[in-house]
């Protein structure tokens, strides 16, 4: 049974996937419970794969006896178990927080809706797990697919932006299964590991460098990398809080992860790869600023918390430019951090709309006595999210700007301070209002707390906020320090 | 691949022989496919152009399997020794088997959106709906 562990956590929320609708017609509650113990199995073994290969290192899981690579393999090693943690777990907490939201409104709907979230949780797994380019492929548009479907339920606006988000989508997947075929054409092989050794055969050449390009830009669409976010704040700020507050958490990371994955594992090497970081580091030093700017601008806060995820994108994108390993681990800790961090803050700001119908930055005076510990939660992830000891937010921007002073980046150090200052001014503002502002009218409001079920999430995310900025030193040296290319550390 | 005769340049005729004509027609989709995703303003248009785009990336992948005077990939006779050039290599046929069957679910969940979208607002053009959303 544990042999095929690596199998079975994706496989765990593929099956219940099916299940699920089926149950859900009769019993939702019963549908819901399906789907937390498939995600909960899933965080299970994915925590301890992470225990087991940060032990004994790379664990290949062949499928079906077909050997690499002629067969499909996943390839476990502290980076992808510990992506896939990260993805099992904010799944767990997002779906928990759904249950309540949906609960409310239309209960009839919850087997539906669970089964695309397990079938977006098992696409991202799938990304995070495989060995395989054109398995990649796959994973990508299962749960680019399951996402379109999730996020176009949050209403007529939303359903207007997912559109536009599925043709930029599609022609992302395109251009990755193009990079892909230049690859296949010039090495005859999709497995990663197997590619790496016969592409150092293969002189350089054009082909080569558009193969590598067309699969950067690919996933630097679906990581909404500047300049390539403008499907971003549109989707955020229409889709459903539940799932905006994970794929918001998790998507794009996924993306990230895969850009690094490929850049520095498979095509470790290449002078093309090479390039394409140099690119993408500027691109991201663009973002950096620009994210930050147009968040700054923004009155209805969901919009502005997606303009803020365009700007921490580009911080994890600088980090992987700069390529030495104190900026990589820096990188990866930020996406670790934002991960967490943007999970709570849409959740929170997903609640309070619920509750109370407000999503504007004017609309939050006194929301900090309406619902004191929601705003808690808030108010820890945003602080984090400036980067203020002692929280994870504090420690990944620490490493980041040691990495961009070791390589002399130095425009890179003004745009991460710059970027900043300008995200301690946006969240400031809703502080102000939220806890400082008073007047009369509202020393008779009452605290109007979300439920249990929504609550809870946003606090375990604010408390982990807190715990990683507190254990960084120990998951650094065991994980993060050990899911480094070998070529780098 | 022996093309007809006819009033091409010598230039075209040496594209033609050298085996790479085929990459011209994927060009020519890809280029089509973005043209309308970009420059088409009815939602529907926008949409076919997105599998035109899809259609170019399957096309690709299918001229790098194909080689000249192969057959299918099934060994008919036992016991021959098996010679790889008379093969059509099959891999790029299954993974475009797939890419196809992505295809036609991201369509299918396309034209749900677009429903939606009709039955709400009547209409599909991106113009007039986007005046309709800043109303």
């Amino acid at each position: 049974m544990s042999a095929h562990l690596p199998a079975l956590v994706v496989m765990a929320p593929l099956l219940a996937a099916v299940v699920v609708p089926l149950l859900g017609r009769r019993s939702p509650g019963a549908a819901h419970a399906v789907t937390l113990a498939a995600l909960g199995f899933a965080l299970a073994a994915s925590s301890f794969l992470l225990s087991v290969v940060v032990a004994n290192g790379v664990w290949r899981y062949a499928f079906a006896g077909w050997a690499p690579p002629w067969g499909i393999e996943y390839v476990l090693d502290p980076l992808s178990a510990g992506m896939m943690v990260l993805v099992s777990f904010l799944a767990l907490a997002t779906s928990i927080y759904a249950w309540s939201y949906l609960f409310a409104s239309d209960p009839q709907r919850i087997g539906i809706f669970d089964s695309l979230y397990l079938l977006l949780v098992t696409g991202l797994l799938g990304i995070v797990a495989t060995g395989d380019l054109f398995n990649l492929y796959v994973f990508l548009e299962i749960s680019a697919i399951a996402a379109y479907a999730l996020l176009s339920t949050g209403g007529e606006r939303a359903t207007v932006a997912t559109f536009r988000y599925l043709l930029i989508g599609t022609v992302a997947a395109s251009c990755y299964l193009l990079g892909v075929g230049f690859l296949y054409a010039l090495t005859g092989t999709l497995n990663m590991a197997d590619l790496t050794a016969r592409l150092a055969d293969v002189d350089d050449s054009t082909a080569k460098a558009a193969g590598i390009g067309l699969i950067v830009i690919g996933l630097a669409i679906k990581a909404a990398l500047f300049p390539f976010h403008g499907w971003q704040p549109d989707v955020y700020t229409y889709a459903p809080p539940p799932v905006t507050g994970f794929v918001a958490a998790v998507m794009t990371k996924v993306s990230a992860y895969a850009i690094f994955r490929v850049l520095y594992f498979t095509l470790g090497g290449e002078p093309a790869a090479g390039s394409a970081l140099v690119f993408l580091g500027w691109a991201g030093v663009i973002a950096i600023l620009a994210g930050a700017w147009l968040a700054l601008s923004q009155t209805d806060i969901r919009r502005m918390l997606a303009y803020s995820s365009v700007s921490q994108m580009g911080y994890i994108f600088f980090g992987f430019s700069l390529g030495s390993p104190i900026a990589l681990v820096g990188a990866l800790f930020h996406v670790l951090n934002h991960a967490v961090v943007k999970g709570c803050l849409f959740l929170v700001v997903g609640g309070v709309r619920w509750r109370t119908g407000a999503s504007n930055v004017a609309e939050f005076v006194g929301m900090g006595r309406r619902l004191p510990l929601s705003m808690l939660a808030f108010a820890v992830a945003a602080v984090s999210l400036v980067g203020l000891p002692p929280t994870a937010g504090f420690f990944s921007k620490w490493y980041l700007l040691l990495g961009a002073f070791e390589a002399e980046a130095w425009i890179g150090v003004g745009a991460v301070v710059v970027s900043t200052g300008l995200s301690a001014v946006y969240f400031f503002r809703i502080f102000e209002r939220a806890f400082v502002v008073t007047d009369d009218g509202l020393s008779s409001v009452r605290s109007n707390e979300l439920p249990v079920g929504m609550l809870g999430p946003a606090l375990v995310l604010a408390a982990l906020v807190l715990l990683l900025g507190l254990f960084q030193q120990p998951l650094i040296t065991h994980v993060l320090q050990r899911a480094l290319p070998t070529a780098v550390s | 691949m022996r093309w007809p005769k006819c009033a091409v340049t010598d230039e075209m005729e040496g594209i033609w022989n050298s085996g790479t004509a085929e990459y011209f027609l994927t060009i020519v989709l890809l280029l089509v496919g973005l043209y309308g995703i970009v420059a088409r303003q009815h939602f529907l248009r926008k949409l076919m152009a997105m599998n035109i785009l899809q259609v170019a990336v399957i096309v690709f992948f299918i001229t790098l399997s194909a080689k000249s005077g192969a057959t299918v990939p099934v060994v008919i006779q036992d016991g021959h020794e098996i010679n790889v050039a008379s093969y059509v290599n099959p891999l790029p046929h299954a993974l475009m088997l797939t890419a196809i069957v992505v295809s036609v679910s991201t369509t299918g969940v396309a034209l749900a959106l677009l429903i939606r979208i009709r039955r709400r607002y009547g209409t599909l053009s991106e113009t007039i709906l986007l005046a309709k959303l800043r109303e």
